[in-house]
């Protein structure tokens, strides 16, 4: 196993140029760079044929530490740079790495949209609930009632729900994980970027020294077992009584559906264009 | 016939090269595009730019292009750079309030040395402004708009064939660079027919960017060399690297250290400083033996033209320089006129972007005089010629 590691470690990582890392020691974001190098090691795809996309923000740095091609772009726009990526190179596998304000604030738009047009991109949102990187600001998935640095008598805000948004606006494949349940996070991603069309997983994690410390919420191993506490598999949940559930948050895939993608659609396209 | 023939048999129908068409500034503009080698094309509705985006959707399938409709223009942007950096040449068009929206994204083009092509059919401004009338209010925004310093190329067309031309010229400058390059049109010149026949394909210079030829374990993305232009690797060609919009290492890796951080800088400004004797693009107009110089570009510079011929008729030595390329400004040309002419005339619609310019490089040579219009109607060759017989 853990020779195992090591080789993934060697095989996927630029350790000798780019680390230390910039994330926190118990960070979650680790967790989900691990499940998604795993995913990619399952896939069995080439380094050459894989975009690794970011935003701004923690998360916005972990392209930097992986070998493949990789963009680090501006706060919120990554999908967009996606977009331009995928339909210039369509043999290309793009995935797009994101926080939950830089994917639903500033981003909230492109992410909608990308969902609606379902262009075969995968998102991964980690979803910390908070703006980690600027210091601690409440973000659209803040809790109401929380504590942040802009919210310093509560949150008065609602949040929103990424995943249940993102099936909301049309996206082909859907999954809610967390840092918790890594392995069965490495599979959500591995099924998200299989799926033709666009995926989203939104992965809960914990940012402790942000989120957690202002609201009580602990070191990181209680914020990882608060996650196990309140996470819900989306098949218990509909036999559970409702009141059990009001804290509690769905995990496993929303949705999977196959809708016609972009690119086959636009291949019809030229086709048509050229026709007369 | 297998289907590959088939397909270039259909497409051979959609070259324009050799024709003659009556064709709106804006349509030509998309047609440059095309002869240039832009195959993909992102873009959001305004006026009066709008008439690029659909050419674009219509043209570029034909050519097995990709057209996208985007949700707004900082969308467009990015990803017409994602487009680029994945090898694909890559325009967007727009006016006055999708320019502003694209401010960031344009100065992560500069900082990525991501070559792209963005247009702005200039309307009167600010905000919502004069949706269909024209302006020249954005020429300094053009130049200062994205936030810290950088380098920019922003040419501007005064004519439907230059609209096709100054497009080829804008993607080539580009690639050669590596830099965003603003094509700065107005509503007179977008939405103005001339008759105009799309020059043949061997007729049209056409540069792409340089991709490295060293290994892949050698390439350094931002590596110096004595352009000052790095070869540019397309995503997904083995040649795996990181760009970020942090300032980077030759490498691409983000970096504070302040040796890498002015060496880049440095790199930037001198790429474009080494590239003036073909980026400053200037047209003149009898000014062998002018005495008063009238210093115009855009719609305006057609006005120019027509009032320097009154004024030649009624036997006063008038000329005319056209600045087709606005930044980095041909201070050279314009200098070496002033020390030979009485008095500049500068005519915009602003209160004076350009003559700012003019004035800053004078330095005591000659008289500059400005003339502006900012309630949305074209400056006539009338009120030019008007101007010169003052003087
Ligand atoms: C246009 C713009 N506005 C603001 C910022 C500052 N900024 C950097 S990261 C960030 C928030 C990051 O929070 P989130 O997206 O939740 O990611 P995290 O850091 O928690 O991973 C902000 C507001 C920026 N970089 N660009």
């Amino acid at each position: 196993m853990i020779s195992g590691m090591t080789e993934l470690r060697h095989k996927y990582l630029r350790h000798h140029k780019k680390f230390p890392h910039v994330w926190c020691p118990g960070c979650g974001n680790g967790i989900v760079l691990g499940a998604f190098i795993r995913a990619i090691e399952r896939l069995n795809l080439k380094k050459d044929d894989i975009v690794f996309a970011s935003g701004i923000g923690c998360s916005g740095r972990m392209p930097t530490y992986v070998d493949f091609n990789t963009l680090h772009t501006t706060h919120g726009r990554a999908l967009t740079f996606a977009t331009g990526i995928k339909l210039a190179k369509p043999s290309l596998n793009v995935i797009v790495v994101m926080g939950d304000g830089d994917a639903t604030a500033i981003g909230g738009n492109h992410f909608i949209h990308a969902a609606r047009r379902n262009l075969d991109l995968t998102a991964v949102i980690i979803n910390n609930q908070i703006y980690g990187m600027t210091g601690g600001q409440a973000s659209p998935t803040t809790p109401y009632g929380a504590q942040s640095t802009t919210s310093p008598f509560s949150n008065i805000e609602h949040a929103f729900s990424i995943a249940e948004l993102a099936v909301a606006a049309g996206a082909s494949f859907v999954a809610r994980g967390t840092v918790y349940h890594a392995a069965q996070l490495d599979k959500l991603i591995e099924k998200g970027i299989r799926k033709k069309g666009f995926s989203v997983i939104e992965v809960m994690s914990n940012c402790h020294v942000q989120f957690g410390r202002r609201n009580e919420m602990g070191d990181p191993v209680t914020m990882l077992k608060w996650f196990k506490d309140h996470a819900v598999s989306k098949d218990d949940g509909s036999s559970l009584p409702p009141d059990s559930l009001h804290d509690k948050f769905t995990v496993g895939i929303l949705a999977d559906e196959d809708k016609p993608n972009y690119i086959e659609a636009y291949k019809e396209i030229r086709e048509k264009s050229q026709r007369n | 016939m297998n289907a590959i023939q088939t397909g270039e048999k259909r497409r051979m129908k959609h070259e324009l090269n050799g024709k003659k068409f009556l064709l709106q500034g804006n349509e030509a503009m998309a047609e440059g595009a095309i002869a240039a080698g832009c195959r993909f094309f992102a873009g959001y509705p305004i006026t009066p730019a709008s008439e690029i985006s659909e050419r674009m959707s219509y043209r570029l399938p034909q050519v097995d292009g990709t057209f996208i409709q985007m949700e707004d223009e900082i969308s467009s942007l990015g990803a017409v750079i994602g487009a680029s950096l994945a090898g694909v040449k890559s325009m967007t068009a727009t006016s006055g309030p999708g320019f502003s929206l694209m401010q960031e994204n344009l100065g992560y083009a500069c900082m990525t040395e991501t070559p792209c092509v963005v247009v702005n059919v200039m309307r009167g401004g600010p905000s919502t402004g004069l949706p269909t009338s024209p302006a020249q209010g954005d020429v300094l925004q053009a130049r200062w708009g994205t936030h810290g310093d950088h380098p920019v190329i922003v040419l501007s067309v005064s004519s439907v064939s230059e609209c096709f031309s100054i497009t080829v010229t804008a993607f080539n400058l580009s690639e050669k660079y590596r830099v965003p390059v603003v094509v700065l049109s107005d509503e007179v010149v977008a939405h103005s027919r001339e008759t105009f026949t799309i020059p043949t394909a061997d007729s049209i210079e056409v540069a792409d960017r340089i991709v490295p030829n060293v290994p892949p374990e050698w390439y350094k993305p931002y590596e110096d060399n004595s352009r000052g232009v790095p070869p540019m690797a397309p995503m997904g060609d083995g040649y795996r690297h990181h760009v970020t919009g942090l300032a980077h290492d030759a490498r691409g890796f983000p970096t504070e250290r302040p040796d890498e951080i002015e060496a880049f800088s440095n790199r930037q400004f001198r790429k474009i400083t080494n590239g003036f004797f073909e980026i400053q693009i200037t047209k003149k107009l009898t000014v062998e033996d002018a005495e008063i110089v009238v210093i115009a570009y855009g719609s305006v510079a057609r006005s120019a033209r027509r009032a320097v011929a009154m004024a030649r008729s009624q036997g006063i030595k008038a000329g005319l320089i056209q600045l087709v390329t606005l930044f980095p400004f041909p201070k050279n040309t314009v200098v070496n006129l002033m020390r030979q002419c009485k008095a500049v005339i500068v005519p915009e619609m602003n209160m004076g972007q350009i003559s700012r310019e003019v004035k800053r490089v004078n330095t005591g040579l000659t008289e500059v005089y400005k003339y502006n219009r900012i309630d949305g109607k074209l400056i006539t060759p009338m009120e030019i010629f008007e101007e010169i017989q003052k003087i």
